[in-house]
């Protein structure tokens, strides 16, 4: 495609997704609504009732049933998509480890929001953070533009390595925000992601296979290390396609993390999905005034980008990671406990504080911000930090 | 049997091929065996049209005795056999 030959939409990040399913046009789509994901569906489905696509749509009873018969329709060697959110997640938790175990590229968008009780519509990522050992390559997009082209890839991705991926939005600041989008003609999304090749075919009644049997200590264990040779091979091929995509269309998609002014940087902050925007507004004055701080946005988090965060991170004095989610271990949000881990042998690692943020939806602003800023300047400064702190609740 | 490497075994544990579920042999869970007496038996075919795991060995309308690999010793065979006949009794499983 020529380059910057984009049709420009205005679209939010829900319609964003929807759309880009559309041109994908997957065998199976089976979904059940939930807030704030509902609308992708709803607008897929639209698609399905007006011709536009040649998808069979299952609408089920439940999550759980969404996801089950996405197992079967993917085992049987169709492109299979679905959406979520939050308790729908939950719910779908059991098969979410079957579809990775069986090794199907089912793609799925899941609208960040946060887990009840107390029940709550809006975004934070403790639906996804708690799937985070289901064995999905896990996306964070930072807008809707963003959304948009990660779910193309993701089919390329999962399908190049037999993974489930899921591509996620933050809950109502992405999903329900109207932006401009850089859509692709619809021949060069088909020409993209081509044809599913799976790894075998239930419906290949010339070689009939068995699905799903029991598989105990003899195994079991062979079988789970192919599925984390998988998520290595993920590591490989995630910068590959990342870049055929923006080579070929023109975009500047980051593969797993983004680096933001941080070359001189003597302090810098780790945040994702919109919340990094935000981040880069601020940093981008501190900046104005002298400050050598800058950010790194961490976009996907399985596989893990160790390699990645340790290079942009080396060297620099103090970071401060952002978590719009809890572990309740006591010890901070999972991304501050992972980039710790990976930092903990380099000789060089930064001091390292965290911040759990936006719960439940609340609004990340220019306060906020400022005040993780100023916290990890003074631990530059050489003042000591708690493991973690939480910003924006009232004490 | 040397057991296949993890590069080895198809991805996402399928088995490939069918049927294939004779090779796997379950008749070592079993804790008694039904033997038959010859004498009594008159191919009636009660036990072979019984069992649960097809482990009644028929051939051109005789019974001919069980698969052993298969057989869970569940005993139905030996119950169902009519009362004044009685041909089939289950035995202890010697290790
Ligand atoms: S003991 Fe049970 S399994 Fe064995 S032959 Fe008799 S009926 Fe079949
Ligand atoms: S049920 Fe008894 S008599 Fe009839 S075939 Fe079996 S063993 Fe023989």
């Amino acid at each position: 495609m020529e380059k910057d030959k984009f049709i420009k939409m205005a679209l939010t990040g829900n319609e964003a997704y929807a759309y880009a399913m559309k041109q994908i046009n997957p065998d199976v789509v089976a979904a059940y609504p939930i807030t704030p994901a509902t609308e992708i569906v709803q607008i897929f489905s639209k698609y399905v009732a007006d011709g536009l696509v040649d998808t069979e749509f299952v609408p089920v009873e439940s999550e759980h049933s969404a996801m089950s018969a996405c197992v079967g329709a993917s085992v049987a060697g169709a492109r299979v998509m679905t959406g979520t959110a939050s308790q729908g997640l939950a719910l779908m938790h059991e098969i979410l480890y079957i579809a990775a175990g069986l090794r199907l590229p089912i793609v799925m968008a899941v609208v960040n929001r946060a887990l009840s009780a107390p029940i709550n519509i809006h975004g934070d990522q403790s639906d996804t953070m708690g799937s985070r050992d289901a064995g999905w390559i896990q996306i964070y997009t930072e807008n809707a533009d963003e959304a948009y082209h990660s779910v193309i890839m993701a089919i390329k991705i999962a399908e190049s390595v037999n993974l489930p991926a899921m591509v996620m939005l933050d809950g109502f600041i992405i999903s329900h925000e109207m932006e401009v989008v850089n859509t692709l003609p619809d021949e060069e999304v088909k020409k993209f992601i081509g044809e599913r090749k799976p790894l075998y075919n239930l419906f290949d009644f010339q070689n009939p296979i068995t699905v799903g049997p029991l598989d105990l200590q003899d195994y079991y264990f062979e079988h789970k290390r192919q599925q984390m040779e998988a998520m290595f091979n993920a590591k490989k091929v995630i910068p590959e396609i990342t870049k055929e995509y923006n080579d070929t269309f023109g975009t500047n998609i980051p593969a797993f993390v983004e680096p933001y002014k941080l070359e001189d940087a003597e302090y810098a902050i780790v945040a994702m999905s919109s919340a990094a925007g935000t981040m880069k507004e601020i940093i981008d004055e501190w900046r104005s005034k002298g400050e050598k701080v800058g950010l790194l946005r961490l976009r996907i988090t399985r596989p893990f980008p160790y390699e990645e965060i340790r290079k942009y991170l080396a060297g620099i004095k103090a970071v401060g990671i952002m978590d719009r989610a809890e572990t309740h271990s006591t010890m901070g949000g999972p991304m501050l406990q992972e980039i710790k881990a990976a930092l903990y042998d380099l000789a060089n690692r930064p001091r390292i504080t965290g911040f759990v943020f936006g719960l439940g939806g609340r609004d990340f602003d220019d306060e906020q911000a400022n005040t993780i800023l100023t916290m990890v300047k003074e631990m530059k400064d050489g003042k000591e930090l708690p493991l973690y702190s939480f910003i924006g609740v009232r004490e | 049997m040397k057991l296949k490497s993890w590069k080895e075994l198809p991805e996402g544990a399928i088995i490939p091929g069918a049927p294939n579920s004779g090779e796997f042999k379950t008749g070592d869970w079993r804790t008694q065996k039904p033997v038959i007496d010859f004498d009594k038996c008159t191919h009636c075919h009660l036990c072979w049209l019984y069992c649960p795991d097809t482990s009644v060995l028929t051939k051109n309308g005789k019974i001919t005795g069980f698969d052993y690999d298969h057989c869970k010793g569940c005993g139905i065979c030996a119950e169902v056999c009519p009362p004044r006949i009685k041909a089939i009794t289950m035995v202890k499983e010697e290790i």
